[in-house]
Formats: structure tokens, sequence, C-alpha cells
């Protein structure tokens, strides 16, 4: 289920340093031409349809349509994902609607702990951060 | 009008990239699970000045097996015992594990789940009334002894949608952001000038500027997932990209490790998982959660049935377990799709109407069915829309509610990979403690159990960790995470045991970056040739050569095209063609970084496919019936081959050997479950 890139609503992120599509996408599929200053999926038979182009985009100008080698046209699923949690739309090729609304996190962006400066005791032994005595096999 | 004989892509390759060197301390390769696991862990080990870098072919947040998210971890023990996971995880992969690194997994494996909650994951919760709350509500966390929703014995349900972004939050915030460089694929771990088996470095170019990039290091992980597009997939147009397992495995991890000399295990072993027809969506909550069946084309639900009772007792014990082991399910509906018995469905509308029926018999009144109803397809829904939303897509595009109608499953085909219901990969040490098997010392560390540091693979400083360790299945995320911070510990430990080690590399970084870059002059002195882009006499591109190898593999190798069937001759065959493919792959081509990329996942998935093939013709018995079939010795030969398979590839003379390796019990074998 190939994305693909609305061009009226694509403004290529304003060339800034990072193009959101092509930034996050774990294939190298979403980049941005400069001249047109649009992105668009460069090789929609390597896209594992994981959103996150879409799911990212700050103008909501990516979308997904099915494979064309086995969905019949006409529905769609599109999300709207908020800093806690996400909406997705599901539209049946019958004109059918569902909605959803998933938590997606219960702590603020930027909030995970990494408990940074903190240390392990005994680098010989087996237990890792956090741990206390480790069990072996009965 | 212009010629199509041009570059394709935004991102221009040119002759000459520029050469970045860095000295490091250690290198973790990778951005997934495991490697988010240790960029989280060794900065608790790791004295200050260490310099610590991580390398991603994507960027941090959306990498990796989970990048899209997940509805379920599938490992967490919680009150379960450790020896009967191994016990697990032994039956699902018909006997041939490592069962010190999957009881050790078992020891480590909650901490990291409890982190990831603690960090922002909601996990559902039990609630008092027994229903299920989602992640967002109030309850005990688990650290705080909260009951999670388990579906099966081992897995709790979560609201995974941004699992991976939470987890590569804290791996980012310990390293640093200075530390992390994304957009670079590592195609090549190098081995030290001076000290034989010993890891000094890897070499990778950015996918962004026309830049390689040459690393010195002390020590290095390699934990680049597991192996996709490497059998013909079932959808071979544009479906060819909604593989089960993420379509950037390229078998990146196998390829490196094995190409410096570390032994692999196992590589026989393959996953080929029963999903629904085409979106490949998750199967594992309509089992677990709603207690689906499946139904064959006759309204049979065969896999209760006496028939497939006689058949699994064939296979003993490993047939006689409540859970069937995941090869065995699949080849009941292998059998019953052989037999003209097909379509194999997944009832959903018995089991969602099953739920509806128990409530009505209980009194539940109409307004409160309703809102059991809401919740029940909210459920159903959100397992695709967290890890699979292309399923989704499908029965939107289909017309398909699951209440009303069941959905085919079918099985897919085959991939790669040790972190899932699969096996293979590298052979590494286990802890050193005296419960780990002291065996094998005589005959090199390719028999041996431990060899001093946790995880290390038989290359001195080069470890390994989620689908690269091989013979330790059903890690799954959190196990990979674990993984990961288990191996985070013993690299600082190395390197603090070798302080006076400098590594030099054998290849000036010059003559490595020709190397890396030679599809890009390929291209520039040939491209003038024809007047099409990707047809030219001197030299193939990456995607029809991709095409070759999974047609290859596909047809002689048991894939999907002959129901996984192979057989010694045929076996030969496609080695002999993967000969021609690898001669071929020098010839490959790039006009731009995005091709080159896809160059050296294909030199990648060749010599990983390689590996998996002639493991499977030196193991003279069919070990996994449902994933593969040899019909020269359809049988599973317990007294001859309940033993390891590993290979290991000499750098030097270029030479394989593969070996038989004793597999030792750890957990008792009375009862085996």
């Amino acid at each position: 289920m190939p994305s693909y890139v609305d061009p009226s609503k694509c403004d290529g992120c304003k060339g800034g340093d990072k193009t959101a599509c092509m930034y996050v996408c774990p294939n190298d599929l979403m980049v941005l031409n400069v001249e047109e200053m649009k992105a668009y999926n460069q090789e929609p038979d390597a896209c594992w349809e994981c959103y996150s182009c879409v799911k990212i985009c700050p103008q909501g100008a990516i979308f997904v349509r099915g494979y064309d080698d086995f969905v019949p046209m006409g529905g769609q699923v599109h999300p709207l994902r908020s800093s806690d949690s996400i909406m997705w739309t599901v539209k049946f090729r019958n004109g059918n609607q569902k909605r959803f609304k998933f938590p997606i996190r219960t702590t603020a962006e930027g909030a995970a702990n990494a408990y940074v400066g903190q240390n392990g005791a005994d680098l010989d032994s087996e237990k890792l951060f956090l741990e206390s005595d480790l069990p072996s096999p009965n | 009008m212009a010629l199509p004989n041009k570059p394709k892509g935004e991102l221009k390759a040119v002759v000459d990239p520029e050469i970045v060197e860095h000295d490091v301390d250690i290198l973790i390769v990778g951005g997934g699970m495991a490697a988010c696991g240790a960029a989280f862990e060794i900065k608790k080990w790791a004295p200050a000045d260490m310099k610590i870098v991580l390398v991603d072919k994507a960027c941090l947040e959306r990498s990796g097996a989970v990048a899209q998210g997940l509805s379920a971890i599938n490992t967490y023990i919680g009150e379960n015992k450790i020896e009967d996971y191994v016990k697990m995880v032994r039956n699902d992969l018909m006997g041939v594990v490592r069962e010190d690194l999957i009881y050790d997994l078992g020891r480590h494996v909650d901490e990291s789940v409890k982190l990831f909650e603690e960090w922002g994951l909601p996990v559902w919760k039990r609630a008092e009334d027994g229903g299920n709350l989602d992640g967002s509500k109030p309850a005990p966390t688990l650290r705080e002894g909260g009951a999670p929703v388990r579906t099966g014995k081992w897995q709790i349900m979560i609201n995974g949608e941004s699992y991976k972004c939470i987890v590569a939050e804290p791996a980012a915030t310990a390293l640093g952001a200075d530390n992390i460089f994304e957009r670079i694929f590592i195609v090549k771990m190098l081995l030290d000038k001076n000290t034989p088996n010993r890891i000094a470095g890897a070499v990778g170019f950015s996918t962004r500027e026309n830049k390689v990039h040459v690393f010195r290091c002390k020590s290095a992980m390699v934990a680049c997932g597991g192996g996709v597009n490497i059998f013909r997939p079932r959808s071979t147009g544009e479906g060819k990209g909604r593989a089960w397992y993420p379509v950037w495995n390229a078998g990146s991890t196998y390829t490196m490790c094995a190409q410096v000399g570390a032994t692999l295990t196992m590589m026989e072993n393959r996953f080929t998982p029963s999903r629904f027809k085409d979106g490949y969506g998750p199967v594992g909550a309509w089992f677990l959660l709603f207690k689906a069946k499946v139904q064959n084309g006759l309204g049979e639900f065969y896999a209760g049935g006496d028939a497939a009772k006689a058949e699994l007792s064939k296979y003993m014990p490993y047939g006689a377990s409540a859970v069937t082991p995941t090869c065995l399910r699949n080849h009941l509906m292998i059998n019953e799709l052989k037999e003209g018995r097909g379509p194999i469905y997944m009832a959903t509308d018995v089991a969602l109407g099953a739920f509806m029926d128990e409530k009505k018999a209980a009194g539940m009144d109409e307004k409160d069915l309703k809102k059991f109803w809401k919740h029940l397809e909210s459920e159903a829904w959100e397992d695709f829309l967290d890890m699979s939303v292309g399923q989704a897509g499908l029965w939107a595009g289909a017309n398909i509610e699951p209440e009303k109608i069941g959905s085919e499953i079918m099985p897919t085909e085959p991939y790669m990979l040790g972190s899932h219901s699969g096996c293979c990969g590298i052979w590494t040490s286990g802890p050193n403690e005296d419960w780990v098997p002291d065996v094998g010392a005589d005959k090199g560390r390719s028999h041996q159990y431990k060899w001093g540091y946790n995880r290390m693979t038989t290359v001195d400083g080069l470890f390994t960790a989620g689908d690269g360790v091989g013979a330790s299945g059903h890690k799954f995320s959190s196990g990979s995470h674990a993984e990961g911070r288990i191996v985070a510990k013993q690299m600082v430990k190395f390197v603090r045991d070798h302080a006076d080690f400098q590594p030099e590399l054998k290849q000036s970084a010059q003559e490595l970056a020709d190397e890396l870059y030679a599809p890009v002059r390929r291209y520039h002195e040939f491209v003038g040739a024809s007047t099409a882009a990707d047809v030219n006499p001197n030299y193939c591109k990456p995607a029809g050569l991709m095409m070759r190898l999974m047609k290859a593999t596909d047809e002689y190798g048991g894939g999907v095209a002959t129901y996984y069937m192979t057989s010694g001759k045929l076996l030969n065959i496609c080695l002999d063609l993967l000969e021609l493919l690898r001669e071929d792959a020098a010839k490959m081509a790039a006009g731009d970084l995005h091709e080159l990329l896809r160059c050296w996942e294909n030199y990648h998935r060749i010599w990983c496919v390689e590996t998996h093939i002639r493991h499977i013709e030196f193991r003279k018995e069919s070990r996994y019936p449902g994933f593969y079939y040899r019909s020269d010795f359809p049988n599973i030969d317990d007294e001859n081959w309940k033993c390891f398979v590993n290979s290991t590839y000499n750098p030097d003379t270029e030479e394989w050997k593969c070996e038989k390796v004793d597999c030792i019990n750890i957990v008792e074998t009375e009862p085996w479950i």
C-alpha cells in the first residue's frame, strides 16, 4: 500500500534541513525534489506501508493508496497522531466509515528516563543496571 | 525528448566520494530494539571517556522491525518460571536450541518491559471486573505488581503505535545526539591487521551525501535484523513491499559477521509465518485473545480433528504439546492446501459472535452489549492498526467487517530471522557462569558454549543480539532489547580487559571507498552503452538482480512455488545459480545513492541465502516440516540430527566449513514440556 504525496498540500517542509518524510522513512523511499519543492515516494513497490511518513507529515500531505496488485480501490486508512493518542479513520470501498482512537504514550515527549549519570556496580557480574540477584536454572 | 538513461532518484552519486575516518571505542551497528537496548545500557557501565557511536541506516525513532509499532509484547515472563519459557522455545523450535542463551534471556527480559512502561509505553491491564483496561487508564504498573492482559502464556497486550519512538528516546538521550549517526549504511565489518580473528572496524556510506565512513573500533555489535525479500514473495508487484517482516532487513547481520569469520548456527532454520492473506496482518491476537479457529474450504476446523492428531503423533515429542510448534501448525495447513481442501479461513465471525453470545447468555442488556461490542471491535482493529495498517487497508478496500465474514490465511514466503519464531543466526558465547556447559575446548569456539564474554561471536570483540544470535528464538521485541543490554555490558568489559589494543585496518580508507563505490563507477563508465536506464550489456541494476535471486531460491530452495519442497539435487542447482549471481553482483551499477543502498543490500541478501541453502543441504533430514521439506530426507531424524549445524567462512582461504555440534539440554527433559 504505497504512500503518495498530495502536491497541493506538500510544501517540501520549506526546504528546511529536514524534510520530515525523508527524515523518517525506514526504507529510504521518500525524497524531496528541490526544484518543485515537493516530496515523493521513489520506490512504491518497496513500501512497507508503515505509515511513518503519513504520521510525521506536518502538512497532512501524505496518504496511502492500496497496493494495486491486490487491494480493490476506494478504501482508505488515515491517521491523525497527537502527542498522546492516535485517531484512525477507516473508509471502506462501500462508503462506510469507522473511527478508532488509541493511546500511544503515557509520558510527555522527551521525558523517558535514560538514568543519565547513574552507573552500575559490578562490571564482572551478569547483572544489568537496575537488576537484583539473577537466578540460575534448576 | 530526453532519453531515459539517466541516474534515477534525487541524490546523484559521484565517482569520488569524500572519505571520513572515525576512531571510536565501541561501535553499535543497527538501530532497532537490540541497538536501542545497548545504547541505553552501555552508558551505565562505560567510563565517561569511552567513545561509543551508534550507526543506523535509517532514523532511530522509526527504524527496525518495530518501526510501525506492535500490538503486543510477546515475551514477558512475569508469573511464569523461566524454565518453562525454555521448554516452550525448545519445543517450538523442534528441540535444537541453545538453552543457556534462552534461559539467560528469560532472566533479563522483564526488566526491559518494565523500563518500556516507565518510559511511556501504554500496557493493557486486567481490571478488577476481569475486563481489559487500555494502557492509558490508571492502574498499578508492572513494576508495582499490576496485572497485564495476557494473551497466551507469554504475551501481553500494549497500545504500541509509538513503541519504537518511546524506546529510541532514552537510547538517544543516553548516547547523545552527536554519537548517533543516521542514514549511514554499514556494509562491511573489518578485521585487525595485526591480531588474527579480531574485529577492528567497519565501513559504510551515507545515503544522503557522497561520503564513505571508515570506523576503527575496539569492539562492535552488529544487530541489523533478519533477512527479507530473499525468497520470491507471493505478491510480486507493488505488494512486494508488504513483506511480513520489515522489507529493509536485508540479511546484513548474518552476512557481515560471516564474512569476517564468525561462526553461524542453524541457518537452515527459516520462518514461514501463516498470516492473513496478502495484507500479512498478525494472527496472534485472533488466535489467543479472540480464541478464533481456522477452517478449511469444507468448513472443517481441521486443526483439532483426529487426522491432525494422527499427523502430529509422527513428530514426537514435539507434536504432543498443548500449543503445537509453529512449523507443525503450518504443516497441517499445507496438507489441507495440497489436498485441495483450501482455502483456509480464520473464522473471525464465529469468534467475535461467540463473545457476544456469551455476554447475552450472561444476561447483559442491549445498551451494555452495544458498549461491549464497540470495545471488542476497537480491540480487533487496533491489532492491525498498531502493527500492520496495510491489512486494515485491505479489509477497507474489500469491504470486510470481521464480525460478518472470516478472512483467508496463507503461509507466506520464507524469512530468515533469529528473534521471532525462528532461530537462524550467529553462534555466540553464553554467560560465563558455572551452569553453562563447559565443553568443546579441544575443538574450538564453534563447539563451545562459553568463551568469556556473553553474546560474543567467535570473532574477538564482535558481538551480536536480537535477530543476530542464533539457536535462541522467541525473544521478540522485548527480548531483543534485553539482549542488546546484555551485550552492552559485555562490550565495556571486553574493552576494559583489552586496554592495550589499538585497532589497525588491513585496507586503506581509499581502498575501502573504492570497493563501496564500485557500482557508481561502473554506472558512469558504461551508462552510454544503451539508451535505456536499466538495460545495459555491461551492468545489471539491483532491482533486477533481486528478482533473479528470489526466483532461484523460490524454485530450487523450497519456496512457495513448490510448497516449500526441495531436495539435495535442487539445492545444489540453487547453489550453482547463487555462485553465478555472486559473480554478477560484482557488476551491479548505481546512478544515485538510493540505488547504491540497494546494491549493497543485495550483496548481503545473496550471501545470507547462500548460507541458508548450504545448511539445508548439509542437514540430511527435514527438521522443520511446514517451514521446508527435503524430498530425499522427508522425516525428522533425531538419532542423527538432533544437533546444531554450524558453519564458518574462512576469510583468508574463502572456504566454508559445515559441522555438526552437540546440542546439550540444561533444563529437564522429563517431562519434555
